[in-house]
């Protein structure tokens, strides 16, 4: 069977660094929520006491920013230098468009078996939204952590209300993605009954013939009717890719899945 | 005077040839408190160089070790069988029986100054702060150690703290009847005394404060210097960094650190180029409180809402989706 390619070398390094830094900063993060919870001293622990930590979630913190910034310039580079406008609209772009409302309803539809499947295409409406929360948690978490980092330099500008504010969002803004990352992230690419126990294709950056006609028929239709199919089609990865791939998968699947029942449980005993 | 010392001198030598006289090592009798008082109890004998040796039975008798030998603390006159006894004894060792505290002392700065560091006559050991033979617990309003009176046991030595201290809104409030406000050693503890710029006198000092200020210490807890000394880190802002330690005073006092003009200052302690926008950060934030900080409180209220929104929505999703994938699933499978 044919295989595609799906994710190019550059999306998938720049996913990957993005995954190690979120991890990064919520392991050194999460102990100064959850001060409380003997689990959370214990995390401050093994990552070295929580000066460490500290470290450690600057330096992460460091390493999403360049992730960001490089894919920024990426996009930007396609739309200006590649004047590549779908970018902005159509199949190929993350900007949420009618037809992601429509697919949405209808797969609401499909769960309560009123409806035929949406035919999906390259990116749907779960995966951009998705997308779109890193952009938002960029943006809240990310300039909210620099005027805390950078007080006295942020004081310059604002006032110093402003930083209980930022203290607050970052730390509400993060819970909400890392158990966002860790449970609903997981599920809608891992841990659903079509994928389980995990889809390698972030790691692999290819689909099988099978996956793309099944899950994305919008998009194979189209590449199948202008001629692009074999435009993407690649060999099979290399055979040490998608056994790695499955065991660092499965740690940090049941890293995030642990950590979001200890987060319930601390939630449910009361966080003060 | 000196027929009174002859014969005390005498008693003593008696005493002391009848004790060798019985010759057999176990039964050695110790001398009885009448036989010490034989020489101690005249307020006017003397050592050699003049000093006195008298001891009020009154007092002793009076103090917390009243029912005691005196051998019991000086043992080495127990077995002592020559009287009278050298001028120079043994260093009565409190830890025999008090041992918690005296492992508690050995381990304190008192203690390292006097063996270690050589201040032998200005660091105190057990009889400094509690008294000798006209010792009293903490119970006994007349003792050095009564609550009340530790403030003057500790100035004693600390003469400067204690001025700051006596200014200060621990003392003034115990002074109109607060007893609970703290004295010397509800933060810096009795025994285990340690240097204040140690991790553990940090950490114990600040859990001291909220032992009271209970309010404080939970608003403490929720923003960021109390989240990381929480964790053990203290190279952070805990309450005597901005409040002070000694001379505390509240913070519509001109004099407190945490006073409008003295907030800046208190935070370019740490912070060196902090301004006044930055002194306005509160340090003690409370999200649930709308008097407090509105925009903090409608800033929660909004990011519960989100939460709420978002897992609501995505919970109700993944439910659904799960529910319809293992059907699928089993459907494929037959």
């Amino acid at each position: 069977m044919a295989t595609y390619r799906r994710f190019d070398a550059a999306n998938r390094v720049l996913h990957g660094f993005l995954m190690l830094s979120f991890l990064g900063l919520s392991a050194t993060g999460l102990p100064l929520l959850f001060g409380t919870s003997r689990w959370a001293a214990a995390l401050a622990g093994l990552l070295g006491g929580i000066e460490f930590a500290g470290r450690l979630h600057r330096l992460s913190a460091t390493v999403l920013m360049l992730v960001f910034l490089v894919h920024l310039t990426r996009v930007l580079k396609q739309l200006l230098l590649d004047r590549d406008l779908g970018v902005l609209w159509g199949p190929y772009s993350m900007i949420p468009q009618p037809r992601d409302v429509v697919q949405m309803v209808g797969h609401f539809k499909w769960f309560l078996g009123l409806g035929d499947r949406p035919r999906f295409g390259r990116y749907t409406y779960w995966e951009k939204f998705d997308y779109w929360a890193v952009f938002w948690g960029m943006g809240i978490i990310g300039f909210s952590g620099l005027l805390l980092w950078f007080p006295t330099v942020f004081a310059t500008l604002m006032p110093g209300w402003f930083f209980n504010i930022a203290l607050l969002v970052h730390g509400e803004e993060a819970l909400l993605a890392v158990v966002f990352i860790f449970t609903v992230h997981f599920f809608n690419t891992h841990m659903r009954p079509e994928k389980f126990p995990m889809d390698p294709v972030i790691f692999t950056g290819r689909l099988t013939e099978h996956e793309l006609r099944d899950e994305r028929p919008d998009e194979y239709d189209q590449l199948a009717a202008n001629g692009g199919l074999a435009a993407i089609e690649v060999g099979p990865s290399p055979s040490w890719v998608v056994p790695s791939a499955r065991i660092f998968a499965a740690a940090v699947v049941s890293a995030g899945f642990v950590v979001v029942i200890l987060i319930i449980l601390t939630l449910v005993q009361g966080r003060g | 005077m000196a027929r009174r010392l002859g014969l005390a001198l005498a008693t003593c030598l008696f005493l002391g040839f009848g004790a060798a006289a019985e010759a057999q090592p176990q039964a050695v009798k110790p001398p009885a408190n009448d036989d010490c008082l034989a020489c101690h109890g005249d307020p006017d004998a003397k050592r050699e160089n003049g000093t006195s040796i008298g001891l009020d039975d009154k007092v002793f008798a009076a103090s917390t070790h009243g029912p005691l030998a005196c051998v019991d603390c000086h043992k080495d006159l127990a077995t002592l069988q020559e009287f009278p006894h050298p001028e120079k004894l043994a260093k009565v060792a409190c830890a025999t029986c008090h041992d918690d505290e005296g492992a508690k002392y050995h381990d304190s700065i008192h203690s390292w100054a006097k063996e270690k560091a050589g201040l032998t006559a200005a660091a105190p050991a057990c009889a400094d702060c509690h008294g000798k033979h006209d010792i009293r617990g903490r119970d006994d309003a007349t003792a050095r150690v009564f609550r009340a009176n530790i403030p003057a046991t500790c100035g004693a030595c600390h003469t400067g703290v204690l001025d700051q201290y006596k200014t200060g809104i621990h003392a003034t409030t115990r002074a109109v009847g607060n007893d609970k406000a703290p004295v010397c050693i509800d933060c810096h503890t009795a025994h285990d005394i340690r240097r204040t710029d140690t991790d553990a006198s940090r950490l114990g000092v600040t859990a001291q404060c909220g032992t009271c200020h209970a309010e404080s210490m939970r608003t403490y807890r929720d923003t960021f210097h109390g989240q990381v000394t929480r964790l053990g880190f203290v190279q952070v802002a805990t309450c005597a960094d901005c409040h002070g330690a000694h001379d505390i005073f509240p913070k519509a006092d001109a004099r407190s650190m945490v006073s409008a003009s003295n907030r800046v200052t208190t935070c370019r302690k740490c912070h060196a180029d902090a301004n006044d926008n930055f002194a306005q950060y509160d340090p003690h934030a409370d999200r649930h409180d709308k008097a407090r900080s509105a925009s903090l409180y409608y800033t929660g209220k909004f990011m519960d809402g989100l939460l709420m929104t978002v897992f609501g929505l995505f919970g109700i999703h993944t439910a659904l989706w799960l529910a319809r994938g293992l059907r699928e699933r089993g459907r494929a499978k037959k």
